[in-house]
């Protein structure tokens, strides 16, 4: 039993990693979940979060942001269909926060439906970022 | 007949816009070098995504409740087609070869009682289409701002046509592009859009695989495929500009190889009628001194 788990990040624009990791935390649509090596196949949606990859058992962890996409684990491996990845350390605080309240008027403003949970969307994920940068 | 001065102009002009249409091939040629890498470089995500969906979708896709991006939206009236075309010219046939292929099935589908949307991608497309279409035309993307297309480029236009969608504007969506095989074969390509095709499972490894291995879904099976279909779109548009981007350098590098050649040409035969005209000139001068001379 190998010890270690193939994982990969993919985003639309290219593979973005393709290693071997000991664990990985998800961000998954209804919690996070760990993926260790030989976990059963499944798949979940992300939600917008981050994302930790563990190299070894006592090495600390590699952090992403995911925007949203989708996981799969399958006997091969762990793969992370990412819409976007962002580099936690990359990001400019108040660039986001005016960004932030941007989305909220956007929201607000919305004139039907289809905008407002476009906007609503647009929004959650950069709450979340900046909870995570908090 | 032309003077020798005459001659010496247009040999200088013709050098001058050999000049360019090299320098312009070269260009060209290094542009269609990062295009095609970016093209390669998006593939593993789609071909994942199409993995995927292969996988799901046939699962879900007789149940009744489908998503409507699947499924369809159970009629086949109104048609969005989506025409891709480059933001330059001179680039030999590209966007007439596209937009000829978008026409044709633009007639077809009006000769079928159809209605019909337009987007155009570029706007060399807006401009041949604009003489007979102009009325079904609903927008023109303007990309020229774009140098290295990336997938927040698109991602508006994606969301532009499922917004379209969920409000009923159309039923069915059809992107035209060139697909890029060589920088001499460009493919004009017409791919659905919406409902998403679904590659057939039964023939493919891939989806059996998937199909072997039992996945547990998290939240459901409809979850996921619910936040998939939108993506896949995007991603397809995506994938479709970036074959497109190759497509056009390519065909740009081959018509200004051809041009460079042609003006290589062209400069040799002015050449010749030039240096024919100067001999003729002596030789004329010539005959005039010695006549004079014998004359006296």
């Amino acid at each position: 039993m190998s010890d270690t788990l193939r994982f990969e990040i993919v985003s639309p624009e290219r593979l973005l990693k393709d290693a071997q990791a000991a664990m990985v935390v998800v961000p998954g649509a209804d919690g996070d979940f760990t993926a260790l090596p030989q976990h059963a196949p499944m798949m979940s949606t992300i939600r917008p979060g981050v994302i930790e990859i563990y190299e070894s058992e006592d090495a600390g962890p590699e952090k992403f942001f995911l925007k949203g996409g989708l996981a799969q684990i399958s006997p091969e491996g762990l793969t992370i269909l990412a819409e976007e990845v962002l580099q936690l350390d990359g990001i400019n605080v108040d660039a986001l926060n005016s960004d932030i309240n941007e989305a909220v008027v956007a929201v607000e403003k919305a004139s039907d439906d289809v905008e407002r949970l476009a906007a609503e969307k647009e929004l959650a994920w950069m709450t979340a970022l900046s909870e995570v940068l908090n | 007949m032309p003077s020798l001065k005459d001659l010496k102009v247009r040999i200088s002009s013709v050098k001058s816009t050999q000049k360019i249409t090299k320098a312009m091939k070269m260009v060209a040629a290094s542009k269609l070098r990062r295009a095609q890498e970016a093209a390669e470089s998006a593939r593993p995500y789609a071909e994942r995504m199409e993995k995927v969906l292969a996988g799901l979708g046939a699962a879900v896709k007789d149940q009744p409740g489908a998503s409507p991006l699947l499924a369809g939206s159970g009629q086949h009236e109104v048609e969005l087609v989506v025409v891709a075309t480059s933001e330059r010219g001179l680039c030999g046939g590209f966007n007439t070869n596209i937009v000829k292929a978008a026409k044709a099935h633009i007639r077809e589908l009006i000769d079928a009682g159809k209605t019909v949307k337009i987007l155009c991608i570029g706007k060399k497309g807006f401009a041949q289409l604009r003489q007979e279409y102009k009325h079904l035309i609903i927008d023109t993307k303007d990309m020229s701002g774009v140098k290295n297309l990336a997938f927040a480029d698109v991602q508006p236009i994606a969301t532009e046509v499922l917004t379209m969608f969920e409000r009923a504007e159309f039923d069915v969506a059809t992107l035209f592009y060139a697909k890029f095989q060589s920088a001499l074969v460009q493919v004009n390509t017409k791919q659905q859009l919406i409902p998403v095709p679904l590659r057939e499972a039964a023939n493919d490894d891939d989806a059996d695989e998937l199909a072997g291995a039992i996945y547990e879904y998290e939240p459901s099976e409809e979850a996921i495929l619910e936040d998939l279909l939108p993506r896949n779109v995007a991603v397809q548009l995506y994938r479709g500009l970036l074959e497109n981007a190759a497509s056009e350098q390519g065909a740009r590098m081959t018509a200004m190889d051809s041009a460079t050649r042609n003006a290589g040409d062209m400069i040799d035969s002015l050449s010749i009628t030039y240096n024919r005209t100067r001999q003729a000139n002596i030789t004329k001068e010539l005959i005039e001194i010695i006549s004079g001379a014998e004359a006296l």
